[in-house]
């Protein structure tokens, strides 16, 4: 057994830049130990991620969390291997000791002998004996259980080189208010720290070195920013249906709102959050709310949008405000519940029947979702029509780094048009569905606004321009068309696609959206490092700006990288734009793990004619 | 629409303590087949909410889908609609009210379109004690498809072709007061006298307030051997409780013997006075209004009139603790925390 000590030769090496997972056993605590370990990189000012790779279930099954370390600030996933694996699950220890690199290092709980089928002659085995320690330091079991946890960080701490102070001072942000638990916290990281000082030769080949490169960044999920977001923008009903992985957003909605939302005279809310019977009914909801002149929006996965499909086509037909967050999951059907994927695009683009489409937005990171949503608010009432957020749940349910989120005091809320009391009561002609301005967008009243002049009848039926029920082929003709130029006419409105040109080379260009912004942009550079000039395009929208055809017609051919298996981007790019198919070249990545850049990278490289790349870590092999 | 409703009226019409008559609480002319009970229901709702001198305005009125939910359109044309999708009605009336909880919210349903398609929502809505009338509007079948049985229609009762329905039939009122509902009664299309101070109470009733009216469908379900034709329904409805609105501060017009009659206070100051029939039953206790409405159906016969109320009971607002001011009403200054707090969420986040 290539067990390391003190001397052994340090293989794989990196500062500022590897990889570290923890396997983990699900409902056993581990999850506030690993985040701890992640945020104590960030606090030391070098760019981290985190991604819970977890079951859908409560206890007992394998779970796993991946830190990535990169001082470039690549913070997507790097590959399908990891530099040092912290493996204290014995149930996916086979599979786990696979998943290291060569020459990189597998700590383990060697309280029990390690089984000789886990040993590998190419990397480092790092034993601790964690159950031994806490069966002499703790007499309850559930103690014994969460403090092998953070002896396991304290032990790491020791053997890359976390400052001890950093994740003391995150264990007293962490108990604030529960101060009794602080020491003994403390104590287990000192076991762990001790007992990694006492027997290896720290700091391993891998190793940190405090940086200030974070600056006035945050680490939070997006999740978090999108509920966030919805309380700036001025969201005050979040009706929602419990499913993996949005219900977060509208936790943060409820938690935020409650500290931030409550009427100071009254002491009462001004915000409702309501849990429905089921997406169905969230969805209505949030278009009643949003026809009479409250903002409302709703938090939900692919199964929940195929729900909400009847809904979404009367939000269209009848232009009522709507906005949608759709974080989503792998599918189809019930599909893999916990894991990530991008494959409600054409499900969202054109959702319900009869001739549909649907503005959609493409968050990256959490500022993004921040951003957006509150976007989203302002376009929904402006465009009257709902917004579909499209994020999943990589971005979702891990923490990023990610740019401050900011807030514009001149900025207010878009209503869009409204007509007033005063405006009816000065006899200004209201056709509900009168299109005065030439933009396909029309004005709307308030229920209740005036007397007698307003009223109208909201309905999924065919109408003419005064709300009046009608089958005349002509009149319905005329309305759907002023629908197509509305939405049109929605770009002024929605974000356009960031263009990031690398050299004067068009022969191939990338179009992406999404979550896969971190790994590809660290792709780049690798593509880049090779010799080749790539443009990339990130879509934050559709309908798409004129410079996405631009861009596609500028190349000569496009990659475009997505992670579902069918090509929906492909699929929406070609049958909006008609552009020849053939230029289109599709990357897809939908085993339901974040896209990585090894990946990309590869096959980027394979397309533009190189041959198959060395695996990203340089450091490696 | 083929007809437009004449706008001359007689000057000398009675007019409401908002100056108003009472044809300013009409709609539409009705498209609905000529003697269908929906339309005396409309009338109902036009004269109730006449009475009570509503600003029609401020009413705002929505639907599922069926002939039922064409109704909306032929009363209070003042008042904004929403003809909302199939079943789907009562989540689309709890966003509308969360959003503005000034209005007076009337949803009209149908049996189909509660009992059948719609049964989840409605049953959610219940729970959520939505201050809104409810109404059902049931004649056991599904008119705009021709006559359809609906999951309201009696076992054993016979379909226009004669066909008995085999299967046992959901009764809304049981569910909802089974449910928890606060303010249950039925009642009959044919008898507005006492279909309209019910509509009135429920108006008042600050909660949910279902009516389920047998409402026959002349078109497709009169026949004989029907249990929701004209004729069966006149023959077999008896009042439970008699009801007399009493709207705050105006005096009581009906006489009842003494002793048998209970007042009921509203949230408004209006009163509820209940004439008990001899066979009575006490409608403030959830449980005797169950087995009452049980026995009924038992012996063949349709319990109307006010079923159970409970006048007290928080409503959707008061359980979510939600402010007075309308969410629609509120701006930047309500809503939006501002920059200095995104700065400390900020940090929280480092």
């Amino acid at each position: 057994m290539t067990e390391i000590k003190k001397g052994m030769p340090k293989n794989v090496s990196g500062l500022n830049d590897f990889v570290v997972k923890f396997a983990n056993v699900n409902g056993s605590g581990s999850s506030s130990a690993n985040h701890m370990f992640a945020k104590s990189i960030f606090r030391m000012g070098i760019p981290v991620s985190a991604r819970n790779i977890f079951p859908s279930n409560i206890q007992g099954l394998p779970t796993w969390y991946e830190v990535r370390i990169n001082e470039k600030g690549h913070v997507g996933r790097r590959g399908d291997t990891c530099d040092l694996m912290c493996s204290v699950n014995p149930e996916s220890m086979p599979r786990d000791v696979k998943e290291v690199s060569p020459g990189g290092y597998f700590l383990y709980d060697n309280t029990k002998p390690l089984d000789l089928r886990l040993i590998r002659d190419d990397i480092n085995y790092i034993g601790i004996p964690l159950t031994q320690i806490t069966n002499t330091e703790y007499k309850d079991p559930r103690q014994r259980q969460l403090f092998k946890n953070v002896i396991y960080v304290g032990a790491i701490a020791a053997l890359i080189e976390i400052e001890f102070e950093v994740l003391v001072s995150l264990v007293s942000d962490q108990f604030k208010g529960k101060e009794k638990l602080i020491q003994p916290n403390i104590h287990a990281l000192e076991l762990g720290y001790n007992y990694a000082k006492d027997n290896f030769e720290c700091p391993l080949g891998i190793r940190l070195e405090r940086r200030d490169l974070i600056k006035d960044m945050i680490f939070v999920d997006g999740n978090t920013a999108c509920g966030l977001g919805a309380v700036y923008g001025g969201a005050t009903v979040c009706a929602w249906y419990p499913i993996t992985p949005s219900t977060s957003v509208a936790e943060a909605f409820e938690k935020y709102a409650a500290r931030l939302r409550i009427d100071p005279a009254s002491g009462k809310k001004n915000y409702a959050s309501i849990q429905a019977e089921d997406e169905l009914s969230a969805m209505g909801m949030v278009i009643g709310s949003n026809w009479n002149g409250a903002r409302a929006f709703t938090a939900t996965s692919g199964p929940g949008v195929s729900l909400m499909n009847e809904f979404l086509g009367l939000a269209y037909f009848a232009e009522v405000p709507a906005v949608l967050i759709d974080v989503q999951r792998a599918g189809p059907s019930t599909g893999m519940p916990t894991k990530t994927q991008q494959s409600d695009v054409l499900l969202s683009a054109y959702a319900s029947h009869g001739d549909t489409k649907h503005i959609l937005l493409f968050p990256s990171d959490p500022k993004d979702c921040f951003d957006q949503t509150v976007a989203a608010f302002d376009i929904a009432e402006r465009v009257q029509t709902p917004v579909i957020m499209l994020t999943d749940l990589d971005l979702g349910m891990n923490d990023w780094i990610s740019e401050p989120l900011e807030w514009d005091e001149d900025y207010s809320y878009d209503r869009g048009k409204i007509m007033t009391a005063e405006e009816l009561e000065a006899g200004k002609d209201f056709g509900r569905y009168l299109d005065v301005d030439g933009d396909g967008m029309t004005y709307r009243t308030y229920p209740g606004t005036h007397p007698d002049r307003g009223a109208f009848f909201t309905r999924g039926t065919s109408r003419d321009e005064y709300a009046i029920y009608t089958e005349n082929g002509d009149i319905y003709v005329e309305n759907m068309e002023r629908l197509t130029k509305k939405f049109r006419s929605a770009l002024e409105y929605t974000p356009k696609p960031v263009i990031t040109e690398r050299g004067t080379d068009k022969s191939y260009g990338v179009i992406h959206f999404g979550t896969t912004r971190a790994a590809l942009d660290e792709a780049m550079d690798h593509v880049s490092e090779k010799g080749y000039e790539v443009d990339d395009l990130r879509l934050q929208s559709f309908p798409f700006h004129d410079s996405v055809l631009d861009f596609i017609e500028s190349h000569d051919y496009v990659m475009v990288i997505e992670q579902n298996r069918d090509g929906q981007m492909r699929t929406l790019l070609v049958n909006e734009l008609e552009v020849n198919p053939k230029k289109l070249l599709p990357i897809l990545h939908y085993n339901g793990t974040p896209i990585n850049a090894t990946f990309i990278a590869e096959n980027i490289l394979g397309v533009v004619g190189a041959d198959k790349v060395q695996p990203i870590h340089k450091d490696s092999a | 629409m083929s007809y437009i409703k004449p706008k001359f009226r007689h000057p000398d019409l009675p007019t409401n303590r908002i100056g108003l008559t009472e044809a300013s609480y009409e709609g539409a002319i009705s498209t609905l087949c000529a003697g269908c009970g929906h339309d005396s229901i409309s009338a109902g709702i036009v004269r109730a909410c006449w009475e009570l001198d509503l600003p029609p305005h401020r009413v705002a009125k929505l639907s599922g889908i069926g002939c039922s939910s064409k109704s909306p359109t032929y009363f209070l044309n003042q008042a904004h609609g929403f003809n909302t999708v199939h079943g789907r009605m009562p989540s689309v009336a709890t966003g509308a009210n969360v959003a503005n909880r000034d209005l007076t919210y009337f949803g009209v349903s149908g049996d189909g379109d509660s009992a059948s398609i719609g049964m989840g929502q409605f049953a959610h809505v219940v729970r959520r004690n939505l201050n809104m009338v409810y109404v059902v509007e049931n004649n056991g079948c599904y008119g705009l498809t021709k006559g359809q049985g609906s999951a309201t229609q009696d076992q054993g009762s016979a379909s226009r072709k004669g066909a008995p329905n085999p299967y046992s039939p959901i009764d809304l009122v049981g569910v909802a007061l089974q449910l928890g509902a606060t303010f249950v009664a039925r009642s009959f299309s044919g008898d507005k006298e006492q279909l309209v101070p019910l509509i009135k109470a429920a108006i008042k009733h600050k909660g949910f307030a279902l009516i389920d009216v047998v409402s026959p469908c002349v078109t497709f379900n009169n026949h004989p051997g029907s249990t929701k034709s004209y004729d069966y329904t006149r023959d077999h409805v008896e009042t439970g409780v008699v009801m007399d609105f009493v709207p705050y501060q105006e005096e009581i017009k009906a006489k009842y013997e003494p002793g048998t009659t209970e007042e009921v206070i509203l949230h408004d100051g209006s009163a509820i006075h209940l004439h008990k029939a001899e066979s009575s039953y006490d409608p403030s206790d959830r449980l005797s209004a169950i087995n009452k409405v049980q026995e009924y159906k038992d012996d063949g016969k349709i319990l109307t009139g006010l079923i159970y109320l409970d006048p007290v009971a928080a409503e959707f607002h008061e359980m979510m603790d939600t402010s007075e001011m309308p969410f629609n009403q509120m701006g930047d200054t309500e809503l939006c925390p501002g920059k200095e707090c995104l700065n400390r969420i900020n940090s929280s986040f480092q």
